[in-house]
Formats: structure tokens, C-alpha cells, sequence
């Protein structure tokens, strides 16, 4: 008895003070972390609906809300990679909208199945190429090149498929559920990737010259880095994720529409890099940071529809949300340049 | 005025320019220059804006080639093709801190595309204990390795950026006003590496600065550079301030009465 009257007083007595330095060190780590900020957010964002409404944590809403998030992530990888080094890729959703018709067509004439994934996702990586060939060897702004190779893919798209939407070949369906047709796959497929660019962006050369690519081109052209081929590597691998995408979704919903993609895919992915802390002019931003800000995305969007609100507003949120991150990231860095959050 | 060399001095000059010219249009930035640095030797340029400072560092550091004249490394002939080309010869011009990467840490600037790797990954554990020991070696000061050189001061950048060009095998360092528009705190910080730098033997450096005081504080011996000439070439204790600037001023007085005779 006396044992536990002493081990009461001891943890509200003189440890406690301790307890709560602890917290307000741990607190101040947090805080320090750039994705702080956005992981409060999501957090708080689920917490909301799954409160307001059970169903939204319900098994079928949850696989619902995921393949909302996968493909945000994946073309968010790509995205964060290309601000990092000072770029842009508009054309990504017209690539995700083409991957998957490019596959029909070799799959009609007669191409193996796994060749013709192949085939629609060196598309990807070939579009990629050829948006890095007009910004860095032709030296044209990505804003502009990719906004002309978007319409590019779109309108060849629209010719090729006469603007009919079609299904998956059923041949197909094997391939199908490991890319997108089971319930979980395209999640995992997004978490995957994105730990893996994680670990590339933040502990590879690659990555550490990206950003310094992006943080200082001139410097790190001083350095002896190729900037050219960083540029391109990172355009390439956009191009690829957006082809995966495509083929992931169009076999999620068994449909390859020539509606899909878009300009919406890429907005959202680069709405949630910037909401995660990627910087708009370079040299900066997390991958983690983009998945937090995908979440966010995925569970407005499923949120709203779940607790039967329209989604009307919704736009009005996430542009408050791009506003508030950018002057908040913007704030917080000055914070931390200053010294005061050390 | 000095001339050329004498060739028995050539064995122990790691640099020299021998009748170096230079002009752009009707403008002669540089005419008939000899200059020479000695092994492990800190050079101070000195002279008015205008004096021809920025071209001789141009053309030593391979950006600009020379009209007339050649340069001659470690007693050979050379014609430094491009910046790119000076740096393989270990040639290295450090213009501030322009070349680093704000929002990288301090050690993998220092690594810049020379980074260890256990592929595929960094090895950022070898590259932080290498960058703190050879910073501490080098006597420059920082809080930590890790940080961000974008949270440092314009002095201790500097000092990294100077760091890096003798960690990347630079031989010969040509540091373009390394102590401009710094305050006494971050000027020492870089006066005492380029201290360290002299006791080390090996490097020999060009300082181009405007204040007297500090040239001849750090420097062996320091060139005064008008007109595209070297007007003086003295080693430092052998000169003054007091005598720099009567130069300067007697240069500046007479052009102002040339100025006012032909008026």
C-alpha cells in the first residue's frame, strides 16, 4: 500500500516537472520537423470525419478513401522530385490518361500482355525524355514545355482512340489486380514507391543533387554536376509514375476513359507537395511532406462525400490550404532561419 | 617596377605570368604583367576599382584567355582552356560564398559530387566525421556540421567555401575580396584560415582586398596593381599602409590635375 501511495506521489511529485519537459522538448522536436505542421492537419481532418461519421472508417469507405489517395501520391513523387530541381510537369495527367489506351492498343495487335505494360509505361518514360529534351537541351521553361507536350499526348489520345472510352482486356485481368484491380493495391503500390523515393531523395546522390540542383543551379553546376541529366532523370521518372498511374486506375475501374487524367491529377499532386512543405521556386521539400498532403487531399474529398455535405466548397478549402502552407512554410523557414525555433 | 623573374627564382614559383596583356576594345585592362607567387606564399592584390584585379584573377582562374603573354605553372607552360581546366590543375578561384548550397548541411557541401557512398546509399556518418574533422583541423569554427549553411554567417559560408576548394585538392586559391562587407568578427574568422592555409605549405594564395591593414596583416608580399600594371611589388613588412596609400592618393592627384590642365 505504502509502495504504491510513494510511486503515486512520485509520478505527480518532482518527476512530473520533468514529464512535462519532456513533453515540451518532444513537443519542440516535433514542431521543428517541416511535416509537423500538415501531419496535425491530416490527423486532425481524419479524426473529424471518422467522429462525424462511422462509416467513414468502415473497411469499404477505407478502400475507397485509398485508391482516392494512391494516385495523388505517386504522381506527388514525381512532382516533389521535378520542384526540387527547379521544374514543373504539366503534361503528367495527359501521360496518365494516354498509358493506358497505349496498352489496349498493343494488347489488340496482338502484343503479350506484360510487353504491352511495358510498352505503355516506356511511353511514360519516353514523354518524360522528351519534356526534359525541350527544357534543359532546348532551355525552354518546363511551365511552358510541358503545358505543349500535355496538349501533345492529350490530342494524340483523343486521335488514336477516337475519344471512345474502352475496357480492359480481359487478358489483362491478371496483371490488372496486381496493379490496381484489388482493393489495396494501389495503395500499396503508392506507399512503396513513395518510401522508396524517400529513402532516394534524402540518402542517395541522386537526391542530394536534385536539391542541389534546385537550391543552387549555378553552384552546383560549379560543383561538376551534370544539372542536365538530373533534369531529365527527374522528368523521366514523372513521366513513368504518371503511366502507372494510368494503367492503375484504369484497371481499378475497369475503364480506360479518354475523360481520365488531366490537368486535375497533376494539380492535386502538386497541391499536396506544396502543402508538405515542397518549395514552389526549389531547393527544398519531403516526400513525406506530399504524402501527409495527399492524405489531406483524399480525406476532404471522401470526407465531404461520406457526412453528405456537397462538395462544392471543396475548392474553396484546398486553395485556402495551398495559401495558408506556402505562408506558413514561408513564416516557419524565416522562424528557423532566425534562430528562434533552434 | 619589377620585371620578369629571374630564372633561379622560377624552381620555387608555383605561378607566374610573363607579359601578361589584356584589352577589351579600346580599354587596356592589363599590360605586360609578371606576376609571380611562390610555393605556400600569400599574395595580396591590391589597387583602385578599375586597376585590372578582376581580369588577372579572370584569366588565372581559366575564365578569360590573355592577348599576349603565358602563364607558366610549376615552371611549364600552360594554356588554361576554362575554369574547368584551371580547377584540374588545381587552380580554384572562391568568389564568396556563392557556390553553396543554401539549403544543404555544411558537410555535404563540403562533398559536393565527391560524395562516399556504401552504394546506393550516402554514407553521410563518414562524411560528417570527415567534414568536423577537417574543419577542426582548419581551425573554422561552426556549430555543427548538419546544419543548413543557409542558418550560418556570411563569414563562416565563406570559410566553407574557401574550406572546400583546399579539401577538393585546390592548389593554388585565388579568393576574390574574401573580406568584403564582413564585420571585425567574421573578417578574423576568415584571416585566421587563411593563416592556417600558410602554415600548411602546400597552398599558395592570391587575396584580392582593399583593406591595407588586413592585406599586409596576412600576406607575405603584396602587388599594387594601376593602370593594368603592377606599380609595386614589395613583401609586407618592407611596406605600409601609410605608403599604399600615398600611392593611391598621388596616382588620384594627378590625375585630377591632368584632368584640370586639359580643361
Amino acid at each position: 500500500m505504502s509502495d504504491i501511495t510513494e510511486q503515486h506521489a512520485g509520478a505527480v511529485g518532482v518527476p512530473a516537472i520533468g514529464r512535462w519537459r519532456w513533453i515540451g522538448q518532444g513537443a519542440r522536436i516535433f514542431a521543428r520537423q517541416r511535416e509537423a505542421t500538415i501531419f496535425v492537419v491530416a490527423a486532425a481532418l481524419f479524426a473529424y470525419f471518422a467522429v462525424t461519421n462511422s462509416s467513414f472508417t468502415s473497411e469499404a469507405n477505407l478502400v475507397v478513401l485509398s485508391q482516392d489517395i494512391a494516385p495523388i501520391i505517386i504522381i506527388a513523387i514525381g512532382e516533389v522530385l521535378l520542384l526540387i530541381c527547379g521544374e514543373i510537369d504539366l503534361s503528367v495527367g495527359f501521360i496518365y490518361a494516354f498509358a493506358p489506351f497505349m496498352m489496349h492498343y498493343m494488347i489488340d495487335d496482338g502484343v503479350p500482355v506484360l510487353p504491352a505494360i511495358l510498352i505503355a509505361l516506356l511511353l511514360g518514360l519516353a514523354a518524360g525524355w522528351f519534356n526534359g529534351f525541350l527544357t534543359v537541351t532546348l532551355g525552354l521553361p518546363s511551365f511552358i514545355t510541358t503545358l505543349g507536350t500535355g496538349f501533345l499526348l492529350y490530342g494524340l489520345m483523343l486521335t488514336t482512340s477516337h475519344a471512345e472510352p474502352v475496357i480492359p482486356p480481359s487478358s489483362a485481368a491478371g496483371a490488372g489486380k496486381w496493379l490496381g484491380s484489388y482493393s489495396w493495391s494501389m495503395i500499396i503500390w503508392a506507399v512503396a514507391l513513395l518510401a522508396i523515393f524517400h529513402v532516394v531523395l534524402t540518402r542517395t546522390r541522386w537526391g542530394l543533387h536534385t536539391v542541389a540542383t534546385g537550391g543552387n543551379l549555378l553552384g552546383a553546376r560549379e560543383a561538376g554536376i551534370n544539372v542536365g541529366r538530373i533534369k531529365y532523370g527527374n522528368f523521366m521518372i514523372t513521366g513513368l509514375l504518371g503511366a502507372l498511374v494510368g494503367l492503375q486506375v484504369a484497371f481499378q475501374t475497369n475503364d480506360i476513359d479518354p475523360l481520365a487524367g488531366g490537368y486535375q491529377p497533376m494539380f492535386y499532386a502538386v497541391t499536396a507537395a506544396v502543402i508538405g512543405g515542397t518549395a514552389m521556386l526549389g531547393g527544398s521539400g519531403t516526400m513525406i511532406g506530399a504524402l501527409l498532403g495527399s492524405i489531406v487531399l483524399g480525406v476532404l474529398t471522401d470526407g465531404f462525400t461520406v457526412i453528405g455535405i456537397s462538395a462544392n466548397p471543396l475548392p474553396i478549402i484546398f486553395g485556402g490550404a495551398v495559401l495558408i502552407a506556402m505562408i506558413a512554410n514561408v513564416q516557419l523557414s524565416r522562424l528557423r532561419e532566425s534562430g528562434r525555433m533552434k | 617596377m619589377t620585371s620578369a623573374a629571374p630564372a633561379t627564382q622560377a624552381g620555387t614559383d608555383v605561378l607566374r605570368t610573363d607579359h601578361i596583356s589584356k584589352r577589351y576594345g579600346a580599354v587596356t585592362a592589363l599590360l605586360d604583367v609578371n606576376l609571380r607567387l611562390a610555393r605556400g606564399e600569400v599574395l595580396g592584390l591590391i589597387g583602385d576599382n578599375g586597376a585590372g584585379k578582376s581580369t588577372l584573377l579572370k584569366i588565372l582562374c581559366g575564365f578569360q584567355a590573355p592577348d599576349a603573354g603565358r602563364i607558366v605553372l610549376n615552371g611549364q607552360d600552360v594554356a588554361l582552356s576554362s575554369v574547368d581546366h584551371a580547377r584540374s590543375l588545381g587552380i580554384e578561384a572562391v568568389y564568396q560564398d556563392l557556390a553553396l548550397i543554401n539549403q544543404l548541411s555544411v558537410y555535404h557541401n563540403m562533398f559536393l559530387n565527391r560524395e562516399r557512398i556504401r552504394w546506393p546509399l550516402l554514407s553521410n556518418r563518414t562524411m560528417k566525421r570527415l567534414a568536423r574533422q577537417y574543419l577542426d583541423d582548419m581551425g573554422v569554427n561552426i556549430p555543427s556540421v548538419e546544419v543548413p549553411v543557409a542558418s550560418l554567417s556570411g563569414g563562416q559560408r565563406q570559410a566553407i567555401a574557401v574550406a572546400r576548394s583546399v579539401f577538393t585538392q585546390a592548389k593554388i586559391l585565388l579568393l576574390d575580396e574574401p573580406l568584403a562587407a564582413m564585420g571585425a568578427k567574421e573578417a578574423a574568422l576568415i584571416l585566421d584560415l587563411i593563416r592556417d592555409l600558410k602554415g600548411r605549405g602546400d597552398v599558395s594564395i592570391i587575396v584580392i582586398a582593399h583593406n591595407y591593414g588586413q592585406v599586409l596583416e596576412i600576406c607575405d608580399r603584396v602587388n599594387l596593381l594601376q593602370h593594368g600594371m603592377i606599380m609595386l611589388d614589395k613583401p609586407s613588412r618592407e611596406t605600409s599602409v601609410q605608403e599604399l596609400n600615398d600611392i593611391v592618393v598621388e596616382e588620384y592627384r594627378r590625375a585630377l590635375e591632368s584632368r584640370q590642365r586639359s580643361t
